[in-house]
């Protein structure tokens, strides 16, 4: 750090005929004055509630005598929280399911944005405020909302699609089958999140000089060459970055599950990983094995996050390295 | 840490007043406290006293009281409802800042006593116990310790569709046996309709229906637990419904759920045992069938019997972090047992009282909006709620519904046995207590 800093000053210093001395004291002071806000949010709100988060994770509430309901106390356990969370069977269906679904979601959710911010910027398309307002506006609603909506569309007798199935006289679909309910609840993310996908990549591909169209176009490629060849090449560094949005929302999918899950027996109170952590923590009292799981589990995200990235970068944007 | 030394300063300092001010009031054994389970200080020294609770209407209540305590006022929080109301409250002790006055379920006293968030009321509210039936005394004492004053108790009656038991010619059942062959009834009268569903979403209504039985699920033998949530009482309990399931007799869907309204709004479910406050419940849920449910007894285990048991109910305790533990009792005790307080929890907060004063007397003389056609719903919920045993509540009882809700979902999801389903929950308890640090007998 102090290092690059003075080499910083000097070249500068070098560069313009200012008064060297003067120059190296305003920029030795200036840059952390001007992080400090952010360090200090930065250290109270993230930093310390994961140092907080860690000590706890290695902590137990015990009895300890006192009465025929105890006293508790909190204790050091050492590493007991982690064995003990680890070594449940449920943690690892949890995350078999969240992989599972995880399968499901961002390829349909990303290839459906695709899809849709390729064929707005057809030219000609006709309405193309409108329609991206219309793909956008369910990123809009609230996923606890969006989670109610559809829960309500789920169950047999308040849903109007059982309704129109009866009427068409086609057997209803039931959406809390134990062994489709998956799809159900993706079906909502993916519901969500098109929409902000779609306008990232919509955004980008007006980005595109028009001229690399309009050579293409005189060298004879239809449309449909250009979207292939030009359009997702062109747009493969936002394909990476939307991907790894949705691979970290995977991680922490929580809510339409959470929210689903008193209106069926099909869910239970740990079939993610984050509803096992908040049943432990809100339900059974017991942050501490909730903090082990959770810091067990963001190394586990951070590790695979790298790994991606790095994979992602060498393949999206290896020219530039 | 940092909290515990604050307060045992407080209480040493509020000791060292009552003694100077000579105002005794120490006629409580257990003297080794720091704290003093006799609310040392003055109860009508000025106070401000923070109430958490989430009973309908309940300001309106309080503003009797402080109109006429114009010095130890109550302000009442609305943080949350239930467990998530335990939650916060465990959290903002921990950070030193609880309120003074809690609103808790019966099933979650025993976590907020062995956290050490309430006070032991033992020696405080002593004078008012003959004011409360046994049974419902015994929801809030822990061995000869009691941590809470009884607000509303919540004995188990059956609500039945009067007029499509009258459509098919059913009869209420007055037995178990009984509902099972009427179950079977509904369903060749009635295909489309079910007399009850069994709620994997529901440990409570499950826990009352154990009790009525006789279950005993947490029983403390000195300083250790005994669980028997796979005793005969709660097996033939499980076992019953776990027929009648299998069978198809009646539904398998949970309760509380848009669809559950709509089935109790348009009588493909046919009765619900339920407590005394499902009249309210059903006014929520399934405000058109007006006049169309009466309620009765419930069914019985053998004939001639006559038994019912607690689902839910709560009662009001005080934190040991609060300031004004005397003023604090005095509120509590007039919230619980004066004639005006009472009165106005059941016209305006539509509560079922747990002092036997509060049950019979003119606010209940009409009976609840759903049920117009039952003018003695009170009185013959009176003569149920007398009949009620309840049992004693556990130190994890969240680990036990929580386990119940996982394997009776898992039973009805895959055809499992229910009997499984219980002993599962058996296990995760008694695991539970040992890791916890609790000496467990079989």
């Amino acid at each position: 750090m102090t290092d690059l800093t003075t080499t910083d000053a000097g070249t500068g210093g070098a560069h313009r005929p200012v008064g060297p001395a003067r120059r190296r004291r305003a920029s030795s002071g200036a840059p952390y004055l001007f992080m400090l806000p952010a360090m200090a949010l930065f250290a109270a709100f993230l930093l310390a509630p994961i140092i907080y988060a860690g000590w706890l994770s290695l902590r137990a509430s015990r009895r300890t005598g006192g009465g025929i309901l105890g006293q508790r106390t909190e204790v050091f356990v050492g590493l007991d929280n982690y064995a003990r969370s680890l070594s449940d069977p449920e943690l690892y269906t949890a995350l078999g399911r969240m992989a599972v679904y995880g399968l499901i979601v961002v390829p349909v959710m990303l290839g459906l944005a695709l899809l849709f911010a390729l064929l707005l910027d057809l030219p000609n398309v006709r309405l193309r405020t409108a329609t991206r307002v219309g793909i956008f506006l369910p990123y809009a609603v609230p996923g606890v909302i969006a989670s109610l909506l559809w829960g309500f569309l789920y169950l047999p007798r308040v849903s109007p699609i059982r309704e129109a199935f009866d009427t068409v006289g086609l057997p209803p679909p039931d959406f809390f089958d134990p062994d489709t309910v998956i799809l159900s609840v993706a079906n909502i993310a993916v519901w969500g999140g098109v929409g902000f996908n779609m306008v990232v990549m919509f955004t980008a591909l007006r980005a595109i000089p028009p001229e690399l169209y309009d050579s293409a176009r005189i060298d004879g490629a239809s449309e449909r060459q250009i979207a292939l060849r030009i359009k997702i090449p062109l747009l493969t560094p936002v394909l990476v970055m939307t991907g790894i949005f949705s691979l970290i929302a995977t991680l922490q999918v929580f809510t339409e599950p959470q929210i689903l899950r008193p209106l069926t027996n099909v869910i239970s109170s740990s079939w993610m990983p984050l509803q096992k952590i908040y049943t432990d923590a809100f339900v059974l009292n017991d942050i501490y094995s909730a903090a082990a799981t959770s810091i067990a589990l963001a190394g586990a995200s951070l590790v695979l996050s790298l790994l991606v990235l790095s994979v992602m970068q060498r393949r999206a944007f290896g020219e530039n390295q | 840490m940092h909290r515990r030394l604050l307060m045992s300063a407080a209480g040493a300092t509020a000791t060292a007043l009552a003694l100077a001010a000579c105002n005794g009031g120490g006629d409580e054994p257990d003297a080794n406290e720091t704290t003093g389970a006799t609310a040392a200080g003055d109860a009508d020294a000025p106070a401000e006293l923070a109430f958490w609770t989430w009973a309908t209407n309940i300001e309106q209540v309080i503003e009797i009281w402080n109109e006429q305590n114009p010095e130890q006022q109550v302000s009442v929080d609305r943080q949350a409802q239930g467990d998530e109301l335990i939650t916060r409250v465990l959290t903002a002790a921990e950070a030193g800042n609880e309120p003074c006055l809690v609103h808790t379920e019966y099933q979650a006293l025993p976590v907020l006593v062995s956290n050490g968030v309430v006070r032991d009321l033992t020696g405080d509210v002593a004078d008012v116990r003959d004011a409360f039936p046994e049974a419902a005394w015994g929801l809030t004492s822990f061995g000869d310790q009691t941590f809470a004053v009884p607000q509303d108790i919540a004995p188990m009656m059956l609500y039945y569709r009067e007029d499509l038991f009258q459509q098919y010619g059913l009869e209420v059942p007055s037995t178990w046996d009984d509902f099972a062959a009427l179950a079977a009834q509904v369903r060749q009268v009635a295909p489309e309709r079910y007399l009850t569903t069994f709620s994997s979403g529901d440990p409570g209504w499950f826990a009352g229906l154990a009790q009525q039985a006789g279950a005993e699920w947490w029983t403390n033998e000195g300083e250790a637990w005994s669980v028997g949530m796979a005793d005969e009482a709660t097996t033939r309990v499980a076992e019953f419904w776990g027929d009648l399931v299998a069978q198809d007799l009646i539904d398998d869907q949970p309760m509380y759920t848009p669809e559950w309204n709509a089935a109790m709004n348009d009588g493909t479910l046919l009765a619900w045992p339920s407590a005394v406050w499902g009249a309210g419940v059903l006014q929520g849920v399934a405000p058109d069938t007006a006049g169309l449910w009466r309620a009765a007894p419930m069914p019985q285990w053998s004939d001639g019997e006559d038994a019912t048991g607690y689902w839910g109910g709560s009662a009001t305790a005080i934190t040991e972090g609060c300031e004004y533990p005397a003023q604090a009792a005095k509120f509590v005790k007039w919230l619980n047992t004066s004639p005006e307080a009472l009165e106005a929890m059941i016209t305006l907060g539509g509560l079922y009282p747990a002092a036997s004063e509060g049950q019979t007397g003119p606010a209940l003389e009409e009976p609840p909006v759903m049920l117009p056609n039952q003018p003695e719903f009170f009185a013959l919920a009176a003569e149920i709620a007398g009949t009620a045993r309840g049992f004693t509540w556990g130190p994890n009882v969240n680990v036990a519904y929580n386990a119940y809700n996982e394997a009776f979902q898992g039973a009805i999801e895959s055809g499992g046995s229910f009997t499984d389903a219980i002993r599962s929950m058996q296990d995760a308890t008694v695991a539970d207590l040992e890791t916890q640090g609790y000496e467990v007998v079989e």
